[in-house]
């Protein structure tokens, strides 16, 4: 079951959004935080770095011990590159390309996000 | 172009390619490696955190990509048969055949199994690899679904067993260690350190069996005990076998290669076998008639084979090889270096002894008492480094030599700077790293800080055990050349806490992203966020409520984050004491949303599977019976425990109970550094373990007696006296000072029995600070921590009453659902998270 649930989530580029999918308004999310969306079986965190003025998407499911928990760790950056700390044990994963910063093997899927008129789109393929 | 082959794939075999292609000679080489194994060569000497998390990949020596980068074949899964010595051959368990111009035996060794009736049986095991493992994790999960107190034996009471025997404890199983000695660890401990050993593991759970040889496995199909004599028989459903090892040479065999009378290839010190293209290396070579089964000379043997097939003929293994050792057994300190047992006619031996505190230290003298021989340390190996380091590099040694022993008194300890040691002194053995590379990176090459120095040197990422040294050699050479030594915050801000703490209060910042933008660079991380907010906590008392996102996840929610991401409430039960009716209100709360609940070692009740978005019902529920927030999720005041005291106990002196409440209520919700909690015991039976806390009152003869800076956890330590026979309000002042000053000058994380262990001067230096008011800042302490003790609020209280700080318990933001990815199972009356796998 675990497999399964990890297999729906495979990075989506701008190239292949099929849908943009309304998320919310902007001032539903969290300024400089994560938050979570729902999507059909699908949990996606969505980081609002009002710093930076930059939206990213990943799924909610941290790969290390497959728990729903991402759009709750803290966001931040290292060397630059925008990141998520897991909340349960602190790995760290680049939200440009969802990979881990530590150098390990494991990934996270990223998605597209863009915002219209003040609503929050999160592109997905299927 | 020539080839190489390198057959296993272990460590030594990995090492072999690492030290190879980092030589620029190399070029002129193709490599290929076979691995048996199914997987490339990882950590052996830290298999046993594979039980923590089952991630075979975090022990990988490096991962698959790493050999085709550097231009090495690696064929894993796949056995290496036979070697055609005539032609330079050799063939593989699929009958494929490859030539070599130099061959690299790295077959290590298998575990050695003893000839004895039922070893077959199912539920026996070995130690030795990652399938093991598997292995093993699989049969204790039947057996325990089968039986809730199942048993498993180790044979074998050595370095390994010890550690099997621990891995047992951790799955669940009651372990038994058997040893045929009559002695633990017998060739690294005399009989005393094992002894002293064994009490302290024995207090911890481990049941030891000594002097036992095994006839025969009972069992049906599965083992079912172990017989030892007649009438001598111990039940048991699951055993591991770690009784030594035994070197893979049946290559070595087959081809005819000159081999040991018990097993092992015979090499030279120039790693040569009898085949002068033939070289063996790590727990396969047989050198001095020895098979070392340790990984630091294993490498040293692949440094000196890639030297010379490089043509550096006059690299050569050293003739005596250090077979020192620390284990790192989790809670118990043993080691053993030089010549752990010695004969009177060789030299003294001193020994120091103190059973209930599990302690043994036991060093070895020269006749003239002017060198160290060896020695055995059990309970407290933190001066092992030292100490190895005066022997290996015979270096002078006090007068009397028994202060390098003795529990070091104040003013601390007998040994030198670190810097003394000489530039040759070995520092990291499993990376053959010197004082002088360590020294040499920071004033020859331009590394700045311990990471730099790990990156540039390697050294500490074998076993580890070097780390203390590094770190000290590493701050006193960048002192000595007058670099700052800074424990910087994190690449967001090149401050200390303490730094940080007085420029936000000086400029009165009180914005994590103004905070940033004065004193910072970049976007913050999940490091200096929550600092920041602890600071802020400190010095205006607000709670995680006004900023909540760069709180840790668990002050954010309030609530401690569970591992499948559902929360626990713990409401605050001051000093324990708790009435009927408020019992009723907790039970009354956990039967409606079903949650696991359970009495904490912090004397009041945790209620756990809450999800997001029942944490307000639930406090609210709670809070209106008259509860409030606990904080057992803050780096904060947790619990004040106490013990019954003058009210009921026949043997108490003052109110424990009372003096305990009133303490846990001045100081609930204070965020500190690290959490804090406290104790008040009656008596000196210390009944409330105060002195086991970050500050403990024992009611004495004439007032109380103030503990500070004690802990329990990983590294245990008892408070030591500050004040003798106060009044309570003279308690409550100097904890005020206490409090407040650790406050301000401890670093992130830093718990206040290793923030005095820094503290120059120690605890005399803080009572002078506390009682003597040497700083002048006694009565500034006291007023800083009244004002935050006014302006305590429950923090729960404030969330649920205030909508806008409500919408974060919410796990989705676009939809009402909640996460329907929670399973929980059922377990003994009540409910668990389902693992995961
Ligand atoms: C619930 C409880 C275990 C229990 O069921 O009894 C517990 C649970 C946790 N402890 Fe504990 N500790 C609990 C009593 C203790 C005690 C006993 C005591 O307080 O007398 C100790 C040893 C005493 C001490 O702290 O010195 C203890 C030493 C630790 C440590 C080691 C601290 C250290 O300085 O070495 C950690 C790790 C840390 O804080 O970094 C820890 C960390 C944790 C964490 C927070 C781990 C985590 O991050 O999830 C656990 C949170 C569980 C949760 O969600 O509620 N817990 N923990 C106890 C809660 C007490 C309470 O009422 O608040
Ligand atoms: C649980 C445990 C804890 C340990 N703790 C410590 C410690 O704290 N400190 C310490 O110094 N040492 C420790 N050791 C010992 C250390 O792991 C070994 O000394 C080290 O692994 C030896 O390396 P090696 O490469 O010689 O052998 P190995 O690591 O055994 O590697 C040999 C490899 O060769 C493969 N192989 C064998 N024959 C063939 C063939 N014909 N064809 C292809 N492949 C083959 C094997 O499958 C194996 O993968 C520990 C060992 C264990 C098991
Ligand atoms: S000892 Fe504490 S931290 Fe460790 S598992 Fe138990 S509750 Fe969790
Ligand atoms: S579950 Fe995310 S880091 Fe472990």
């Amino acid at each position: 079951m675990q497999e399964d649930i990890l297999k729906q989530y495979e990075t989506v580029t701008e190239g292949n959004v099929k849908e943009w999918f309304e998320v919310g308004k902007v001032s539903d999310f969290p300024e400089n935080s994560g938050a979570c969306i729902k999507h059909k079986t699908k949990q996606i965190a969505v980081y609002n770095f009002t710093r930076t003025g930059k939206w990213y998407a990943s799924q909610n499911l941290c790969p290390h011990k497959m728990e729903m928990v991402l759009s709750l760790g803290m966001i931040g950056d290292k060397d630059g590159v925008p990141k998520v700390a897991c909340p349960m044990h602190k790995k760290n994963f680049s939200l440009e390309d969802g990979s881990n910063l530590a150098g390990e093997d494991l990934k996270i899927a990223t998605y597209p996000v863009k915002i219209e008129a003040g609503n929050v789109y999160i592109g997905f393929s299927d | 172009m020539k080839n190489i082959i390198v057959v296993g794939n272990g460590m030594v075999g990995y090492k072999f390619c690492e030290k190879f292609v980092a030589k620029s000679a190399s070029k002129d080489f193709k490599i290929t490696v076979f691995g048996e194994e199914p997987r490339p060569a990882y950590d052996r000497v830290h298999l046993s955190e594979f039980f923590e998390n089952q991630d075979a990949k975090a022990l990988e020596m490096a991962p698959a990509e790493w050999y085709a980068d550097n231009g090495i074949e690696l064929i894993v899964d796949e056995r290496v048969t036979d070697i055609h010595r005539s032609t330079k051959k050799i063939t593989t368990v699929k009958d494929r055949e490859f030539s070599y111009d130099y061959l690299v035996l790295a077959t290590g060794s298998s575990a050695f199994v003893p000839p004895i009736k039922g070893v077959e049986k199912e539920g026996v095991f070995v130690y030795r690899t990652i399938e093991d493992l598997e292995g093993m994790l699989a049969y204790a999960d039947k057996l325990k679904k089968e039986k809730p107190n199942a048993k498993a034996a180790v044979l074998g009471g050595g370095l390994l067993g010890l550690e099997a025997g621990k891995a047992a404890m951790d799955m669940g199983l009651e372990p038994h260690i058997v040893e045929f000695a009559s002695k633990l660890m017998p060739r690294q401990l005399d009989l005393r350190s094992s002894q002293v050993l064994q009490l302290k593991l024995e207090s911890i759970g481990l049941n030891i069996h000594l002097s036992k040889a095994t006839n025969q496995i009972l069992g049906d199909k599965a083992i079912t005990g172990m017989e030892f004599g007649e009438d001598d028989v111990l039940d048991v459903d699951m055993l591991i076998i770690s009784a030594g090892i035994r070197p893979r040479d049946e290559l070595g065999k087959t081809c005819g290669l000159e081999m040991g009378v018990r097993g092992g290839i015979v090499v030279d010190n120039k790693m040569q076998t009898s085949d002068e293209n033939i070289y063996a290396i790590g727990e396969i070579a047989l050198y001095n008639q020895m098979i070392y089964g340790l990984v630091a000379p294993g490498y040293d043997m692949a440094g000196v084979a890639v030297d010379q097939i490089l043509g550096e003929v006059e690299a050569l293994m050293p003739d005596e090889i250090d077979m020192s050792t620390k284990l790192k057994l989790i809670g118990v300190d043993v080691a053993s270096f030089g010549e752990p047992f010695m004969p009177a006619s060789k030299g003294h031996s001193i020994i120091f002894e103190n059973k209930t505190q599990y302690l043994y230290k036991r060093i070895n003298v020269s006749l003239d008492g002017k060198s160290l021989l060896g020695g055995i340390l059990v309970g407290d190996a933190s001066d092992y480094n030292m100490l190895h380091q005066v022997y290996l590099n015979g270096m002078a040694i006090p007068e009397d030599p028994s202060q390098l022993i003795l529990p070091a008194s104040e003013g601390g300890s007998s040994f030198g700077s670190v810097l003394d040691l000489p530039d040759t002194a070995q520092v990291c053995s499993c990376e053959s790293i010197s004082k002088g590379d360590i020294c040499c990176s920071i004033t020859e090459d331009d590394c700045n800080n311990l990471g730099d120095v790990i990156e540039k040197t390697k050294a500490t990422t074998g076993c580890g055990g070097c780390k203390p040294m590094v770190v000290d050699l590493v701050n006193e050479t960048l002192k000595s050349l007058g670099k700052e030594v800074k424990e910087t915050i994190c690449e967001h801000f090149s401050f200390s806490r303490q730094e940080l703490y007085d420029l936000i209060k000086i400029n009165k910042v009180a914005d994590y992203e103004e905070t940033l933008n004065l004193f910072g660079d970049g976007h913050g991380c999940e490091i200096c966020k929550p600092l920041v907010a602890s600071i802020f906590a400190t010095i205006t008392m607000e709670t995680p409520n006004r900023q909540p996102v760069i709180q840790d996840t668990n002050d954010r929610f309030l609530a401690n984050i569970q591992r499948n991401g559902t929360y626990s409430v713990v409401p605050r039960i001051a000093g324990g004491e708790i009435t009927p009716d408020k019992l009723i209100v907790i039970g009354e709360v956990a039967k409606k949303y079903d949650l696991y609940t359970k009495v904490t070692g912090g004397q009041r009740i945790d209620l756990f599977g809450a999800q997001l978005h029942q944490l307000p019902l639930i406090w609210k529920e709670l809070i209106d019976a008259g509860f409030e927030s606990g904080h057992a999720y803050g780096k904060s005041l947790r619990t004040v425990k106490s013990c019954v005291g003058s009210t009921w106990c026949r043997y108490g002196m003052h109110e424990s109970v009372t003096f305990a409440i009133d303490i846990e209520n001045r100081y609930r919700g204070l965020r500190s550094p690290h959490k804090l909690k406290g104790g008040v015991s009656g008596c000196i039976r210390e009944c409330a373990e105060a002195r086991g806390k970050d500050f403990g009152l024992i009611a004495v003869d004439g007032g109380w007696n103030l503990y500070v800076c004690g802990n329990g956890g990983a590294t245990p330590k008892h408070a030591v006296l500050l004040a003798e026979k106060l009044d309570d309000e003279t308690v409550v002042k100097y904890l005020d000072r206490f409090l407040m000053y650790y406050i301000r000058t401890a670093g992130p994380l830093v718990r206040t029995a290793p923030w005095l262990d820094k503290l120059e001067g120690g605890i005399e230096y803080l009572k002078q600070v506390v009682i003597e008011d040497s700083l002048g800042i006694a009565e500034e302490l006291e007023q800083e921590m009244q004002g935050l003790v006014n302006r305590y609020e429950c923090e729960w209280k404030q969330a649920i009453e205030n909508p806008e700080m409500m919408k974060r318990f919410k796990h989705f933001v676009n939809s009402d659902d909640t996460d329907d990815n929670l399973v929980f199972v059922p377990m003994r009356d009540q409910k668990m998270p389902k693992a995961w796998s």
